[in-house]
């Protein structure tokens, strides 16, 4: 009895230590997808009896699977409507956890008009498995797929070429695709592609590898997806502090809250507050549980500084000799989520981090026929449209390239109507701002209305305020 | 050397801090709903971290079903008191007047009245514009697809079909007047990550989790403990004395118990990963009907 007390206890200790891997799933409803998914939960023995239970109570209702089979996809497919329709419609979020790994997985249907969900499910990846039907091959969608994983910034792909049993577990036909895949991954710049033959429904090179692909040197997919290095996909390089919350608990202490979305900073590092420029040095990290020496991404804690600056919400702490792109004029690329097609007149909200700002789009460089890749013309964006566009903010942006700089190079658009979240970017690059049309914001110049300095802060919330309702308004001190 | 890796409860942990920060800044009035079970002891932990060494800036709200067990009650009340929370405890008083119960009404017309028209009456009462939940995606399938920021429209109804996407860590807040949002931060936590947190952290929980001969009595298969006199009278000889413990914390009546040993959270996490129950088949009210889950959510019920 005792030593099996030590035994949970040392399980718990390992446990904690595990790290997480979040994983995209993307295949059509004919590849086995759900099935796959079915069996990872089911084989890493996280599916509870009474789950299986009332799913072979459900799958003599509606189960598409034959007399006796397990419909795997009945378990994933969570909502009433999607049982009927026997389609995923969204993105659904699946946990399981081996010896050495928690997973995260997000799966999301195939569907043309569902780029959408795609795009939601695999913006926090790591890692994204892309599904094929021996039979059939790299079809269309499979392009698809992997461009919106390369625009994703996703670092390693893993093709799972399913239904290998119903080509005799051929090598040659593996290789085949295998080697049309690859063409198409060098072509998009994706490194890290690793491909799996295998059969979701039959179990295998699933979790165990097979024995009916002697020919196969690789590991087992469970085994890569365990053992994947993904600490190395972090940006540790550029400090990034989005201000996200300003703590102000008694006059003595004045800290910044936020996540460290990318770098890492440590007590006593030079400091620049942004847009301000008003430079200082860390006093102090603070946490719950106490002062750290240094604080890395993805965490949350609280920076004191030395020095007092006036820094609020939106804005940003970098070091000073590390900036990132600080403008308003932008080049993106972005995805229209919204069923309402794109209305160039409007004023958006540009929701970047902690920034929001109202926001235009200014030109629309091309479209892109996410089938062929190629570039299209275009005047706006219908739902699920992509392609490479030119905004404009009227507050100013703090910025990095979305490929070196997940967590400061996406943004959202945000209907200023519906309230809708009606597209998304991932951010390319700085563009100049000579040529910028100017907005003709109105301006505040406080000096020149005379005004002492020390309103600037009520004028300042007041503003704050009247730009959260969506009145701009630009102020000079 | 330092160490740049985070294990994956830092990450959570750090996911669900940022979620709360967010909220507290980007809305006007949020509140934090607090149902006195494991995972909201662990949000409202996660909450205090958020903030500290300040204090939390937005009051924790607990809907009482006034069937209760007793000792969740006092947790909570000792809980709220030793923290230095704010604490908003509300009822569908009127219900309860009228003599609503899960054993004169059944379950369904009682959740309908003690926990869904209680908590949105408490919602437009206050002017809530944001309201977090411990709900975690692992729970139940339609829980697996909801939004970490899920919006409500003015009659707090959630449409599974029709959510704004969301993406990164980029959380759309803006809403009309009259709609809400309910956030969950603990969207990405399993089960055992929860129970893990728990015994890494300290955080008190109501020692109903614990096994401890509990006076019980069977009814249409659940185990029910006996909280107070409310029992129909021809169930009490039926009351026996059995070894119990409590997988999730509701109304008394509505929550059946599982015979067990364990009084530790090593013992607790054993037994749940050789047990061969998921969570919620101790929660009566998920049988209602079919789909019973997403449609008490549909109708804003979390």
């Amino acid at each position: 009895m005792k030593d099996k007390h030590i035994d949970i206890k040392s399980y718990l200790d390992a446990d904690e230590r595990k790290s997480l891997l979040r994983l995209l799933t993307a295949g059509s409803v004919d590849d086995g997808k759900s099935t796959l998914i079915g069996r990872l939960l089911f084989d890493s023995k996280k599916l509870y009896e009474d789950q299986l239970q009332a799913l072979e109570r459900d799958s003599k209702r509606v189960g598409n699977a034959g007399a006796g089979e397990i419909d795997y996809a009945l378990l994933l497919d969570g909502l009433k409507a999607e049982r009927e329709e026997g389609i995923t419609i969204d993105v659904a979020y699946r946990y399981f956890s081996t010896n050495l790994r928690k997973f995260i997985i997000a799966d999301t249907p195939g569907h043309e008009q569902y780029t959408r969900n795609m795009i939601t499910g695999g913006s926090t990846a790591n890692l994204a498995i892309i599904l094929v039907d021996a039979r059939t091959g790299v079809i269309t969608q499979t392009r698809r797929h992997t461009f919106l994983v390369s625009l994703l910034g996703i670092k390693h792909i893993v093709l799972a070429v399913n239904k290998m049993d119903l080509v005799d577990f051929s090598e040659e036909v593996f290789n085949k695709i295998k080697g049309e895949y690859l063409e198409l991954t060098n072509q998009l710049g994706i490194e890290d592609v690793t491909c799996f033959p295998i059969s979701a429904k039959e179990g295998d090179n699933v979790v165990e590898k097979s024995e009916r692909t002697p020919w196969f040197e690789g590991t087992s997919l469970l085994q890569y997806l365990e053992t994947v290095p993904i600490d190395q996909d972090r940006n540790m390089q550029d400090f990034r502090f989005p201000v996200q919350y300003v703590l102000r608990p008694n006059l003595d202490f004045r800290g910044f809250s936020g996540k460290v979305a990318s770098g890492i900073i440590r007590k006593g590092d030079e400091i620049m507050a942004l847009p301000s420029r008003k430079t200082s040095r860390v006093k102090s990290i603070v946490t719950y549980e106490g002062e750290l020496d240094y604080a890395f991404c993805p965490q949350c804690v609280t920076i004191t500084l030395e020095d007092e600056i006036d820094i609020s919400r939106g804005e940003m702490l970098i070091k000073p000799d590390n900036l990132p792109f600080i403008g308003r004029h932008i080049q993106t690329k972005l995805v229209w989520m919204d069923e309402e097609p794109m209305d160039r007149s409007k004023q958006f909200f540009l929701k970047a981090n902690t920034n929001t700002t109202r926001a235009t789009i200014s030109a629309i460089d091309y479209r892109i026929d996410v089938n062929t890749m190629e570039h299209l013309e275009g005047k706006d964006f219908k739902l699920n449209e992509i392609g490479q566009v030119q905004i404009t903010t009227a507050k100013t942006l703090f910025f990095d390239a979305y490929k070196q700089n997940r967590a400061t190079g996406a943004f959202i658009l945000i209907d200023p109507i519906t309230n809708n979240t009606c597209a998304v970017g991932m951010i390319e690059k700085q563009l100049d701002e000579a040529d910028l049309l100017q907005e003709d914001l109105p301006t505040l110049d406080l000096p020149k209305l005379g005004i002492a300095p020390e309103h600037y802060e009520a004028i300042e919330k007041a503003v704050k305020e009247l730009s959260k309702q969506g009145l701009e308004i630009v102020i000079k001190k | 050397m330092e160490e740049y890796r985070l294990s994956h409860l830092q990450e959570l942990e750090a996911e669900s801090i940022h979620i709360i920060r967010e909220v507290a800044a980007e809305f006007e009035n949020p509140v934090m709903l607090y149902s006195i079970g494991k995972d909201s002891s662990v949000m409202v932990r996660l909450a205090e971290k958020a903030f500290a060494p300040g204090k939390v800036p937005f009051p924790l709200m607990h809907i009482d079903s006034k069937w209760k067990f007793r000792e969740m009650i006092e947790f909570r009340d000792r809980y709220a008191k030793e923290h230095g929370w704010n604490l908003i405890v509300e009822s569908n008083m009127e219900a309860f007047n009228a003599g609503v119960g899960p054993f004169t009404h059944g379950s369904k017309v009682h959740t309908d009245l003690m926990k869904t028209k209680a908590l949105l009456d408490a919602l437009n009462k206050w002017k809530f514009d944001a309201a977090f939940g411990g709900a975690r995606r692992d729970e139940e399938k339609s829980r697996a697809k909801e939004r970490i920021f899920s919006f409500r429209d003015q009659f707090n109804q959630w449409d599974p079909k029709n959510q704004r996407p969301e993406l990164w860590d980029i959380y759309n807040s803006r809403i009309h007047k009259g709609e809400s949002i309910r956030v969950f931060p603990l969207s990405n936590w399993t089960e055992l990550d929860i129970w893990q947190y728990i015994r890494l952290e300290n955080i008190p929980i109501v020692p109903l989790y614990f096994a401890k001969e509990r006076p019980c009595v069977e009814i249409d298969g659940n185990l029910i403990m006996a909280d107070d006199d409310r029992l129909p009278k021809e169930l009490v000889p039926k009351i026996h004395m059995r070894m119990v413990r409590f997988r999730t914390l509701g109304c008394w009546p509505l929550t059946g118990a599982v015979e067990s040993n364990a009084t530790t959270i090593e013992e607790i996490v054993e037994e749940m990963m050789t047990t061969t129950k998921s969570e919620r088949t101790t929660r009566v009210i998920d049988f209602d009907q079919e789909a019973s889950m997403e449609q008490k959510k549909r109708e804003g019920y979390f």
